[in-house]
């Protein structure tokens, strides 16, 4: 469970988040959802620590990670697994050396234990043929597969996702979301996921979190949404003629 | 001033960070001998090339330059030995290295900040500037040594070459330039330029694209800012150590 307190973050004069408080559950997916630009990005990389809060505090399972120092965050961060916007796989090593990768930094396993691992992981994401390809010879579906064996590698218990699946057709985009609450529910994690694709959202959508210009306006879920009264995140999901012929209909 | 303050504060806090906190050694060990490779061995190549040429054109002109007859020879020599230790091996070819290492390392480093890899290193709790940045020192401080040493021996090959082709200077009368009055100090001058050049390439360059923001015509840019500005710290070092090593 993380439990995020009032948290606020500028960037000089630009105030990108404000007062945010929100708590994503253990074992559900949680949806962090808004317009391009609104701090989705930022308020993950608040979460895990790779920009620094101005306000407020954020709980792994209790434990305050604001306050800590960079040795005590690595041993939170044990537990962190991150897809990025992009995938941000290391160009210069194949597939299965991106999954070995985190393996070879927080584990004590040997060799041949961190490959198998490794292939399980890959399997995991149907990928286990791919090991000895360069991240410049896949495609980009297989990239954000790749990953999500990399950050799945160490089994940890918190998973951010940014826009999992931006870029890719709606059917990857739907394997790619099954696959991460499949992963969630399996070795039940705080699973936390930017994006702005509405199919995502009703199929995954344990919990969903609304962010409008920096504040968060709503939460609930996939079931509440659709009866939603709040105009912003109306004017957000029902954008377009698709999105609102549904609402009629439902 | 305002900007230049605060790029080398920024500068300064990168290299802190560079030398803190080493992850595990094996890693490193392993990173450092590939960065050789890609830093050092790879650019023998290019560094024999100029280097040729470069004493083949000294001696050339030192040749054509000698028309008083009371001037020995033998001199040309000398004056090709001397050129090539003391500016040609260690600044020129400093700033040949520039180009072809600066360059490389400021898009590689630009490319990962961009795309995110940079991020990743962070959020796996490694010191991504350590992790990436302090083998590439170390590399370029351990090989470039080496390069300046062949370039030495090189370039004064090809001067030897070019004024004997040409009928310029005899054989003999060249290397007895070459053995003529020969302070070995000279060598060591250049070997510590080099390896204060080696460092200032690979840490300004790493420096451009550590902090490149955006996306791939920006880390063009920090590449192209990489070769100006590690060209001219070595410009302005070079300077400075010579009036200290040298200066009588
Ligand atoms: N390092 C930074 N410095 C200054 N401003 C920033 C920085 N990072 C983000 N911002 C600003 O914060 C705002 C929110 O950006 P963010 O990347 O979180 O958007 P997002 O919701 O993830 O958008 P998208 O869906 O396009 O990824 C933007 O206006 C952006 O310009
Ligand atoms: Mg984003």
């Amino acid at each position: 469970m993380i439990e995020v307190q009032n948290i606020s973050k500028s960037f000089a004069d630009k105030k990108v988040l404000q007062n945010i408080s929100v708590t994503f559950e253990t074992g559900k997916t949680n949806l962090i959802i808004g317009q391009s630009g609104s701090g989705k990005t930022v308020l993950m990389k608040l979460l895990v620590g790779l920009i620094e809060v101005d306000e407020g505090n954020i709980f792994f399972d209790g434990r305050n990670f604001t306050v800590m120092d960079f040795k005590e965050r690595k041993n939170v961060r044990k537990e962190f697994g991150m897809v990025f916007q992009g995938g941000a796989l290391f160009d210069s090593l194949t597939v299965l050396e991106n999954v070995v990768f985190p393996l070879n930094v927080f584990s004590n396993m040997s060799k041949s234990e961190k490959i198998d691992r490794a292939q399980f992981c890959l399997k995991r994401v149907n990928l286990e043929n791919a090991g000895h390809l360069y991240p410049s010879e896949i495609s980009g579906g297989m990239k954000k597969r790749v990953a999500i064996a990399r950050a799945i590698a160490l089994n940890p218990k918190y998973l951010f996702c940014d826009e999992p699946n931006s870029g890719l057709d709606p059917q990857t985009s739907i394997v790619i979301d099954n696959l991460i609450k499949e992963i969630t529910d399996e070795y039940q994690m705080t699973t936390i996921i930017n994006t702005h694709d509405m199919n995502s959202v009703m199929e995954i959508g344990d919990k969903i979190v609304f962010i409008y210009k920096g504040s968060k306006l709503w939460e609930g879920s996939k079931h509440d949404i659709m009866q939603s009264e709040c105009d912003e995140l109306n004017d957000f999901i029902f954008a377009s003629e698709f999105t609102r012929l549904i609402k009629k209909h439902f | 001033m305002h900007l230049l303050l605060y790029h080398i504060g920024r500068y300064v806090l990168l290299l802190k960070k560079v030398f803190s906190r080493p992850e595990k050694g094996r890693v490193y060990l392993n990173q450092t001998l590939d960065e050789l490779v890609t830093i050092g061995f790879n650019s023998v190549g290019i560094v024999v090339i100029i280097s040729i040429f470069m004493g083949a054109v000294i001696t050339l002109q030192t040749a054509y330059n000698i028309e008083n007859p009371l001037i020995p020879i033998y001199l040309i020599g000398l004056g090709t030995r001397d050129s090539m230790i003391l500016e040609f091996s260690s600044t020129v070819v400093g700033l040949v290295l520039a180009g072809k290492v600066g360059s490389n390392i400021a898009s590689e480093i630009g490319t990962m900040r961009v795309t995110e890899q940079i991020d990743a290193l962070e959020i796996m709790g490694i010191n991504s500037a350590s992790f990436l940045i302090l083998p590439k020192i170390l590399a370029a401080v351990i090989f470039f040594p080496f390069l300046t040493v062949i370039s030495m021996f090189v370039g004064i090959f090809g001067g030897w070459a070019a004024g004997v082709l040409t009928g310029a200077v005899s054989s003999t009368a060249f290397i007895y330039g070459l053995q003529y009055a020969f302070v070995p100090f000279y060598v060591v001058y250049a070997l510590i330029k080099t390896i204060v050049f080696a460092f200032i390439i690979v840490s300004v360059s790493a420096y451009e694209g550590y902090y490149c923001q955006g996306g791939a015509l920006e880390v063009g840019r920090a590449s192209t800012r990489a070769v100006v500005y590690s060209s001219l710290v070595i410009l302005l070092f070079n300077v400075i150590i010579t009036q200290l090593l040298l200066a009588k």
